[in-house]
């Protein structure tokens, strides 16, 4: 399993992975080549390009056959801080699509070019989602775990160059995923958008992903794998099982973007929300625990509040989060015991998420103080909060008589996002605070009080963008339903679209503040890496690096 | 057992967390496939003319199952304001479903005929000149893009495999039906009704017989939509349809 990083020329990974990437280029080439569609041409030559690219860096990286300077370290530390960057990026560019489709929401001539197809709100709002869920959580998925499982375990991370390949080979699969939805190429489910070409890639991407953990838990120094390391393991294994599963499909030539999912109609229905709703349940949930048992007690400088909370948190979590799809199909044709099956799972699953936030909010006790002194800190500790609220609005959502207000309107949207503002998105960063310091020597963070400013000007747009949505959801729900004295519909469907009108607008602006924090934080980072102002911590000092 | 077993054997705690998440989805889905009932038995569904599958194919491409639910639910406000609510064997030719799950715009599922041909052109190409209160981006492009259905036939042939029923007949005059489809006063009509029965869409839909554009394609997918099934042959008390 220890492969030495002293002998390069011997290593599994120096020559298979390059075959792969050559071979993608290839494959590439082929389809820029043969495709009918001008659209999958496009895509070919997007893929051969990511290969090309990271092709050449394989070569600079191994070609003068030296060892990196990353594989002589105790830690491999240049793959997080690239991911810490990719996840930055992503984050500005993913907030900001969904600023541009919340405007055109509001004012539908905003953005408006009748002749460029990719410009409209149908394109582009997968191209958001994807971005924030896949682009930037997914990147700060791969760097946090991959800090936290060297750490914990006392090991670098195996594979030689495996991790810095799951790093580019998955952001490769984002490029093509997302200029692929611009061109029209999409399978049409929810969150599992990408056609068959780039789910393929994905899979083999997330199998080296699942090797790369794996093989660093296998040659742990460490007698007990912590309890973080479970969470990033369910993610792993179980996105990896919901994604094959769920991409099912037969594509109309090996040439050509457009499949048929092997499943039709009320099967691909359920399989695709069994996907869906796990996708929240272990990418936006599990996964980002794991950051939750890592960052949080460690910040706060106070162990785990209960070790045996965490077991029953996490056996339970992961059993009872997969029974929860069916909520997203209530009154619909699935069959009625799915739908009741479903809906009580999801008000079980209410307290397997409160262990979680009890057991992260209470980590706090005997440093409650530290809120008031350090925000990133705050934020962390937000999030969970946000984790809770969330956690418990699902499953009152997922009540039959609830969801039949709720379902299809905005109240739904504004669910999604105080768990993607709220939670996943206030834990990246408090991580992100925490490990950019920690990845670049340097002693603290360029300014607090910018932190300060971008915590509470993304809370108010937190609060702004779930208010609003509430209210628009309920009204929604509400205009569609009423009826007048008569026993007619009171509403036409178009006037419960102008009545959204004030709502969509006080969502863009909430949505454009939590885009304008993020800004700052850029900002941060950069001049915490880059400005001399900043101490640097000794050199001789790395080997203290935090360890749990 | 002690949970030491699993902090302490990673390949152990990786199989565990595979048993515990593979139960609530074998338990779920998989009766999906076998239980009486799960699909209404019904008539009229058949399998999409291959103009109509290039539509639906278009529908999927722009995103219009973003803000449009195709799948009217069991309430009284939905039925009185869509139709008849909508049923498991009505998506059954759908590789994937498109039963969406927001309505920023109304529900599709039951549009066939309820607009001309016209409005629906007018719509595509500025939605605010038919309805001049909705948000819908334009989608222009449609009716200025000719369809490119050179690959109709390897369509009909892989949405086959995946278990839609087209007959070898329906395969082999793939392209001919397309395009006798769009086109009114061709010869191609008769064999495209023999092929795809009498309840059929035949019209210049855009209004230009012998040009083909993707907004075609689209409109003759929306006419069909909820269209298909005789409701006068479902009974929903019937035992077979007891779910």
């Amino acid at each position: 399993m220890q492969t030495p990083a002293v002998e390069p020329r011997w290593r599994f990974d120096l020559y298979i992975l390059p075959f792969i990437l050559l071979l993608g280029t290839i494959v590439g080439i082929a389809w820029a080549a043969k495709s009918p569609e001008w659209a999958m041409r496009m895509q070919g030559w997007t893929f051969a390009g990511c290969m090309a690219v990271i092709g050449a860096w394989y070569l600079g990286m191994y070609g003068a056959s030296r060892v990196p300077d990353d594989e002589s370290g105790l830690y491999t530390n240049g793959v997080v801080r690239a991911g810490v960057i990719a996840s930055m990026v992503w984050a500005i560019a993913g907030m900001a699509v969904g600023l541009i489709i919340a405007l055109q929401l509001s004012f539908p001539h905003l953005f408006y070019f009748p002749d460029l197809p990719w410009t409209n709100f149908g394109r582009m709002r997968p191209l958001h989602t994807s971005a924030v869920i896949f682009a930037f959580g997914g990147n700060v998925l791969i760097a946090t775990s991959f800090y936290v499982v060297q750490r914990t375990c006392r090991a670098r991370l195996w594979g030689g160059s495996l991790p810095w390949f799951v790093f580019w080979g998955y952001n490769a699969f984002i490029v093509l995923a997302g200029t692929g939805y611009l061109l029209g190429i999409t399978q049409s489910k929810e969150y599992a958008e990408p056609e068959w070409y780039a789910d393929l890639w994905l899979t083999i991407v997330w199998v080296c992903y699942l090797l790369t953990y794996l093989g660093t838990i296998i040659k742990r120094k460490e007698p007990h794998i912590y309890v973080a390391n479970w969470f990033y393991l369910a993610f792993i294994a179980t996105i990896a099982v919901l994604h094959i599963v769920n991409n099912l499909a037969l594509p109309v030539s090996v040439f050509e973007s457009e499949s048929f999912s092997l499943f039709s109609g009320v099967q691909s229905a359920l399989t695709q929300w069994w996907y869906g709703h796990n996708a929240v349940g272990f990418f936006l949930t599990a996964g980002f625990l794991g950051i939750m048992y890592y960052f949080i007690p460690k910040r706060a400088d106070r162990p785990i509040y209960s070790y045996r909370l965490s077991i029953v948190h996490f056996w339970s979590l992961i059993f009872i989060y997969i029974w929860a799809g069916p909520h997203h199909l209530l009154y619909t044709a699935l069959p009625e015991w799915a739908q009741t099956l479903g809906m009580t799972f999801s008000i079980i699953l209410w307290m397997p998420s409160w262990g979680g936030m009890i057991n992260g909010l209470m980590t706090l006790s005997g440093a409650w103080d530290k809120l008031r002194t350090d925000p990133v800190l705050r934020m962390m500790v937000v999030s969970v909060a946000f984790y809770g609220m969330a956690t418990f609005e699902g499953p009152a959502m997922s009540i039959k008589t609830v969801n039949a207000l709720s379902h299809y309107t905005n109240w739904t949207i504004g669910h999604v996002h105080s768990g993607a503002l709220g939670w996943v998105a206030y834990v990246s960063f408090g991580a992100i605070y925490c490990l950019v310091p920690w990845l670049w020597q340097k002693k603290k963070l360029y300014s607090n009080s910018l932190v300060e400013w971008h915590f509470w000007l993304s809370t108010l747009g937190i609060v702004l963008y779930i208010t609003s949505m509430w209210v628009a959801g309920i009204t929604q729900g509400l205009m569609w339903r009423a009826y007048n004295e008569y026993g007619f519909l009171e509403y036409s469907f178009v006037e419960a679209v102008q009545a959204m009108h004030p709502y969509y607008i006080i969502r863009a602006i909430g949505g454009g503040l939590f885009l304008l924090g993020t800004l700052i934080m850029a900002f941060n980072l950069w001049k915490t890496v880059n400005d001399e102002g900043v101490e640097s911590v000794p050199a001789g000092k790395l080997a203290m690096e935090p360890a749990e | 057992m002690k949970h030491e077993v699993f902090e302490k054997n990673s390949i152990i705690l990786l199989i565990g967390i595979l048993i515990v998440v593979a139960i609530g989805g074998a338990v779920e889905i998989a009766p999906l496939f076998w239980v009486n009932g799960t699909v209404e038995k019904i008539s009229g569904m058949r399998p999409y003319t291959p103009l109509e599958l290039e539509g639906q194919k278009i529908y999927v491409s722009e995103g219009c199952n973003v803000c449009h639910s195709q799948m009217i639910r069991s309430l009284r406000d939905e039925v009185e304001r869509y139709g008849h609510y909508s049923l498991a064997a009505e998506s059954m030719y759908d590789h994937p479903f498109l039963w969406g799950s927001e309505r920023t715009g109304p529900d599709l599922a039951r549009v066939g005929g309820k607009y001309s041909d016209e409005w629906h052109r007018a719509h595509l190409v500025d939605p605010r000149s038919v309805v001049p209160e909705s948000i819908m981006p334009p989608y222009k492009h449609l009716e200025a893009t000719e369809l490119d259905y050179r690959d109709i036939q390897a369509m009909l042939k892989a949405d086959r495999s995946v278990g839609v029923p087209y007959s070898d007949d329906q395969i082999a005059h793939a392209k001919e039906d397309l395009e006798a489809q769009a086109n009114p006063d061709s010869d191609g009509v008769d064999g495209l009704k023999k092929r795809y029965g009498d309840k059929l869409n035949i019209r210049a839909f855009t209004g230009q017989p012998g040009r083909i554009t993707k907004a075609d394609a689209l409109i003759a997918y929306l006419q069909m939509l909820g269209t298909l099934v005789d409701f006068k042959t479902y009974h929903p008390e019937a035992p077979e349809n007891r779910r």
